[in-house]
């Protein structure tokens, strides 16, 4: 079964070596079937590959595959090498059938663009990385996936390259990206120091023996790693670049910038368990870090007029949820997440696609109104996405959020602090995702006529994929109902054996479940769902009910709306004390160190030497009775140094 | 036939310039194609070397030892380990490409730049061949004079000022390796009582503390001149914007590796006590360069510069690479030489596609011009992607290693090291957005013609060797690790380090409280048997 691993990685790697070769020679309709082509056959072979693999006994669920040595330099030898176990097995459906759907999409969405021949190339390419990125079987391979999903996201964001702003963000986010790949990288140093490999098996199974559980080695490491995932995930004080990505294509948004790359670095924490859990101090810092991203970014999202802009804030909030899962060491309540939220926010960024394509290319809210009735197929999806994102019992995301909160209060990690975060978050959540559903969908019709004229429901191609989105929004938690509810946690079940972890502390909390914990569980569950709704309330009234409610309020706090519209002014702040800085100091660098100082130096001697020469070359004048005079007055001088001396 | 392979593939391309000497100068596509077909032929023949080339045998191959100036001990003395084959081999190809970058650009005294290049080529492969100091420094000197002529001939406007500037550090340099390589070679005579200008020989010969000392600064001072390391740079913004884009191609490409094959092959093995003790002034120094070229290259304005600094940069992570003494970091380190030879040369190349189109290289003058020229767009940005090291280009294998190298020497060295993986993505991509992005501002660009065939051959080959190198460098590691392992023993006879026989690691020698000593502290009580002759 292990043999055919490298086809998953191999179709889309495929469609991207047809479709970018024959770039501009191929009708779109090839196109189009070559790049869904290849992930469908992709997502065919990992739905295989999970059945294999759930035919295998529990403790022997890892196949691996090594295809050749790609780094061989002494101790360190990487391969180009697949590991399935159940965690990769998880991603690669999420990758390649979310991914799969949004190709199908992206066939309708990108229909009138020129560019779809590039579009599907950087496409496929990008589901070729973030396939390497969950399959591979040690850090520098997945490294490769990791800097490739990077610069595909780089290339997507900047696809409409003629704006500057695209192009822009294109460049922050590689950027950005960057300063985190080198704390991955760093990380990934101490470990082959320590370890001497950096294949996933052999440090997880070394950790325990290498590393102090708690010292600060290992602390270091995880720390490092973590910084890159704050880049790739978006996470304080590197999220700065996922709102900015919105300039891409909105299919774009929906596979990289929501359900797949930013979920990257959950994976990779997941995936270095092992580690995580030997450095509590490093798990305090994911875990705040987490809580606060998702509050944070919460905030921000309920001002923002911009659709995209509402759903980026919301993702970085998300992803800081999965963070705070994994900070309290309940990887599996993480990965949980990442799952249902690829769904969710998938279909939530389809369906504002679908919405802006209706809207000829419109993003602010506040020309729409009242779009229910043009997009009823648009609006149900989005509706019940909003209801699975914000946590309405039953929807996938009630579940896995509140798993989260369950443990971020539960878990010998967890703290209270960090669960009333979470649960002010839930509340944000719910707001923020129900006023976008009454600023778009319900109220006044405020566009402007000819867009009114334009407005149609999507084409089949991008409808089908917001309906099969929306099935797996609803029932696609039902894999992980919590043991609360007198059921087997299927998903918990199946990812035990990867992640490390407190399994005995499960076991124990499953035994504690049937007392009085329980009661906790079921009343902390009861506050959000209560506390859900009384949001659902709030921004029924404020953007449904009473308009001009929201705008006397935001009036009132003025100066509060000003801060969060300008998203705390924290792209100003970084420009003032980082960028430019580097920037002058660089111009000072060029023009006084090297300019003025070092070749200053260089050409002074060379002024000196030829100055000096000036002055030398005087004794030559040419004049013959000159000449005769120091030729006497040497011979003198010879002449008395040997006689009298 | 086979044992004499390396003079063939040394004195080739001279055959070359005879040849080019019975053309009338005016016949100017006769003698492009004559160089063309000279330069491809020597290409052929360094393929043929690489494909004799034993990658498991250790030592020198090919080698080629006859006795010619007898009294002082001369003789002519080639041979290649796997460092030096893959030099020879980028070499061979940059200067097939150089040519062809040449065909429309060069329109006046064709003759003698053809000539010029021929010439370089022979000096460089005879660098790469010597393992005679005599031979070294002569074929050492023979580069000089045809690269100041390309410079200096047909050059841009301040092609002077820069041909001058580069023959003048280099020659400084060049003038103190000189004496040292006297004083080994009478040094080698007052102990074997014959003369001797063998690598090999002198590598073998015991020197004291602080003879090694004063030599190796006398070399690494005309190598790292070469290289060019921080603060010994500023001649080579200026040599690269001033000269002709086949010119800034092989400087980049090879000429700078001269200085840092100069340290693994002549300071590394022959004075390796003082090796160990210059490290941390040779590892900070480089670390300088790494970041402060990638800063300095930022705010560049002509993309040439921007480019040069770049190679500073770059060629710190070379420098840093060596000098971690360890298998990873040197591994890392040819295979760095071997890449930035490759993607600087691919970007010189590209900017001289540009040059010759609009005749200049302000990047304030382009934007937009992904939209004009789409396939020139995608080569620069997969070089580009090369030089900022995405994994599968060539540009990471190399940076990822010395980086994990650097990191096991010091840490600190490799955290400040790898600022200069984030600074590279800016200044590059900086770069690529301002010339290729945007909507299209300058009327001159709106008419820019794509890359013709011919500019197409050029790239092709470059890009494959980008991938290749970047997915499977396997074969390249075969060839270059017994040559590093070979190295690295030499460098162990230093007696304040130890040499692990398995991992080819060394380590510090302890003293008796367990600390690591510094190593300078170690060789203070042996200055007393320095002798000055």
């Amino acid at each position: 079964m292990a043999e055919y691993i490298y086809l998953v990685p191999l179709f889309p790697l495929i469609g991207f070596l047809i479709n970018g070769l024959l770039l501009g020679r191929l009708p779109r309709a090839a196109v189009n079937f070559i790049a869904c082509a290849s992930v469908g056959l992709s997502f065919i072979v990992a739905v295989m590959l999970f059945f294999d693999l759930r035919a295998l006994p529990e403790g022997q669920r890892v196949l691996e595959q090594v295809l050749f040595t790609w780094i061989p330099s002494g101790a360190l030898q990487v391969n180009i090498g697949f590991l399935l176990d159940p965690l990769s097995a998880v991603m690669i459906l999420v990758v390649t059938g979310v991914g799969f759907l949004i190709h199908i999409y992206s066939t309708g969405y990108m229909s009138h663009d020129p560019g779809f021949g590039r579009y599907f190339t950087y496409l496929n390419l990008f589901t070729f990385s973030m396939l390497v990125l969950v399959l591979a079987d040690s850090f520098p391979f997945m490294f490769v996936g990791w800097e490739g999903v990077g610069l595909c996201s780089y290339l997507l964001i900047g696809f409409w390259f003629e704006k500057k702003s695209a192009s822009d963000a294109g460049k922050k986010a590689f950027i950005v990206n960057r300063i985190g790949d080198a704390g991955f990288l760093l990380g990934m140093f101490i470990i082959f120091w320590q370890v001497g490999s950096l294949q996933f098996t052999e440090v997880m199974a070394a950790a325990p023996a290498v590393f102090a559980a708690g010292g600060a080695l290992v602390t270091t490491v995880c720390i490092l790693l973590f910084v890159g995932a704050t880049g790739k995930s978006a996470q304080i004080p590197l999220y700065v670049w996922l709102p900015d990505a919105m300039e891409g294509p909105t299919p774009v948004s929906a596979l990289i910038h929501a359900a797949t790359m930013v979920t990257a670095g959950v994976y990779m924490l997941a995936r270095s368990s092992v580690l995580y859990t030997m450095a509590p101090d490093a798990l305090a810092v994911v875990a705040i870090i987490g809580a606060a991203t998702a509050l944070f970014a919460a905030t921000i999202g309920t001002a923002q007029n911009d659709i995209k802009r509402v759903l980026a804030y919301s993702t970085v909030s998300q992803l800081g949820y999965m963070f705070l899962a994994c900070g309290v060491a309940a990887f599996t309540a993480g990965i949980f997440h990442l799952m249902t939220h690829a769904f969710f926010k998938a279909l939530l960024f389809l369906a504002a696609g679908s919405v802006i394509h209706g809207m000829s290319d419109i993003q602010d809210m506040r020309q729409m109104g009242g779009l229910k009735k043009y997009m009823p197929i648009t609006f149900i999806t989005m509706l019940l996405a909003t209801l699975a994102i914000a946590g309405i019992p039953g929807f996938s995301g009630f579940f896995s959020k509140d798993e989260i909160l369950w443990k971020s209060f539960s878990s010998s990690h967890g703290h209270i602090l960090l669960w009333i975060i979470g649960f002010i978050t839930a509340g944000l959540t719910a707001f923020y995702m129900f006023r976008l559903i009454y600023m778009t969908f319900y109220g006044k019709e405020r566009m402007s006529d000819e867009v009114k004229h334009h407005l149609h429901e999507s084409p089949r191609s991008m409808t089908l994929p917001l309906v099969v989105l929306a099935v797996l929004s609803v029932i696609g938690g039902w894999v992980g109902i919590p043991h609360v509810f007198g059921v087997t946690n299927h998903f918990e079940h199946w990812l035990a054996p990867v992640i490390a972890g407190p399994h005995q502390e499960a076991a124990s909390h499953a035994l504690a479940a049937a007392g009085s914990s329980a009661a906790t569980e079921f009343l902390l569950m009861g506050l959000t769902v209560v506390l859900v709704l009384f949001s659902i309330f709030g921004a029924y009234m404020l953007y449904k009910k009473r308009p001009e409610l929201s705008t006397s309020l935001a009036q009132k706090f003025s100066g509060l709306q000003a801060l969060l519209v300008n998203k705390y002014y924290v792209d100003e702040i970084y420009g003032a004390l980082v960028v430019r800085p580097i920037v002058t100091g660089s111009v000072f660098l060029w023009k006084i160190v090297d300019v003025l100082f070092i070749d200053g130096l260089i050409n002074g001697f060379a002024a000196i030497y030829a100055d000096i020469s000036q002055v030398a070359r005087r004794v030559q004048t040419g004049r013959i009775r000159s000449y005769a005079t120091v030729f006497v007055l040497g011979v003198v001088a010879m002449v008395g140094y040997f006689l009298y001396w | 036939m086979i044992g004499d392979i390396l003079t063939y593939l040394t004195f080739f391309p001279v055959l070359g310039v005879v040849l080019l000497l019975l053309v009338p100068k005016e016949r100017h596509d006769s003698i492009k194609s004559l160089s063309l077909i000279i330069a491809f032929v020597t290409m052929l023949i360094s393929f043929l070397v690489y494909a004799l080339f034993d990658p498991l045998a250790s030592g020198m191959q090919f080698e080629v030892n006859v006795p010619w100036v007898n009294s002082v001990g001369i003789s002519y003395h080639l041979g290649i380990d796997g460092i030096s084959l893959l030099l020879i081999v980028l070499t061979t190809i940059l200067t097939v490409l150089a040519i062809l970058s040449s065909w429309n650009s060069i329109k006046t005294g064709v003759k003698g730049f053809y000539i010029s290049i021929l010439l370089l080529t022979t000096g460089m492969i005879g660098v790469f061949v010597s393992l005679d100091l005599f031979l070294f420094y002569v074929f050492w000197e023979v580069m000089l004079i045809p690269m100041y002529f390309l410079i200096g001939v047909w050059g841009g406007p301040r092609r002077v000022y820069a041909a001058i500037k580069f023959v003048l550090f280099t020659m400084f340099g060049s003038l103190l390796m000189l004496v040292a390589v006297l004083y080994l070679v009478f040094k080698y005579h007052s102990m074997a009582g014959v003369y001797s200008f063998d690598i090999q020989a002198l590598v073998s010969m015991p020197l004291s503390f602080s003879e090694q000392a004063y030599l190796f600064a006398a070399f690494a001072l005309a190598f790292a001149i070469k290289v060019p390391l921080w603060p010994l740079h500023t001649w080579l913004p200026d040599a690269h914007v001033e000269a002709p884009t086949a010119g800034s191609v092989i400087l980049a490409g090879v000429l700078l590796k001269m200085g840092t094959y100069g340290f693994i092959r002549i300071c590394l093995p022959m004075f390796p006590e003082a090796t160990v003790a210059f490290l941390p002034y040779i590892c900070v120094l480089s670390v300088i360069a790494i970041v402060y070229g990638a800063l300095v290259a930022m705010v560049q304005k002509d993309v040439k510069s921007l480019v040069a600094f770049s190679s500073v940069s770059h060629m710190g992570f070379v420098m840093l690479g060596l000098f971690t003494l360890n298998l990873q970091g040197l591994e890392g380190s040819v295979m760095q030489m071997i890449n930035h030879g490759i993607s600087t040369g691919a970007l010189f190349l590209l900017v001289g596609m540009i040059y010759d189109r609009r005749h200049t290289r302000l990047i304030s003058e382009f934007g937009g011009i992904a939209k004009v020229m789409p396939a020139f767009a995608t080569y620069f940005m997969i070089v580009t992607l090369s030089s900022i090291g995405l994994p599968f280009t060539n540009g990471f294998v190399g940076e990822f290693l010395i980086l994990l190298g650097a990191f096991q020497l010091n840490t600190w060295y490799g955290v400040f090291a790898v600022t200069g993986v984030i600074f590279s993505a800016c200044y590059m991509l900086w770069m690529y957005q301002r010339v290729m992005y945007g909507k299209v501002t300058n009327p001159e660009n709106e008419k820019l013609t794509d890359m013709s065939a011919r500019e197409r051959i050029i790239m092709i080959p470059l890009v494959f060797l980008i991938f290749w190198i970047g997915v499977y460098p396997k074969p390249l590691f075969d060839r270059i690790e017994p040559a590093v392992k070979n190295v690295l023993e030499q460098v162990s006879r230093a007696k304040s380090v130890q040499l692990d026989p398995v991992t080819y690691e060394l380590t510090r020698v302890k003293d008796e409280k367990g600390t690591v000593t510094d190593a300078t502290v170690t060789f203070a009580p042996e200055q007393e048997e320095a002798t000055h002759e």
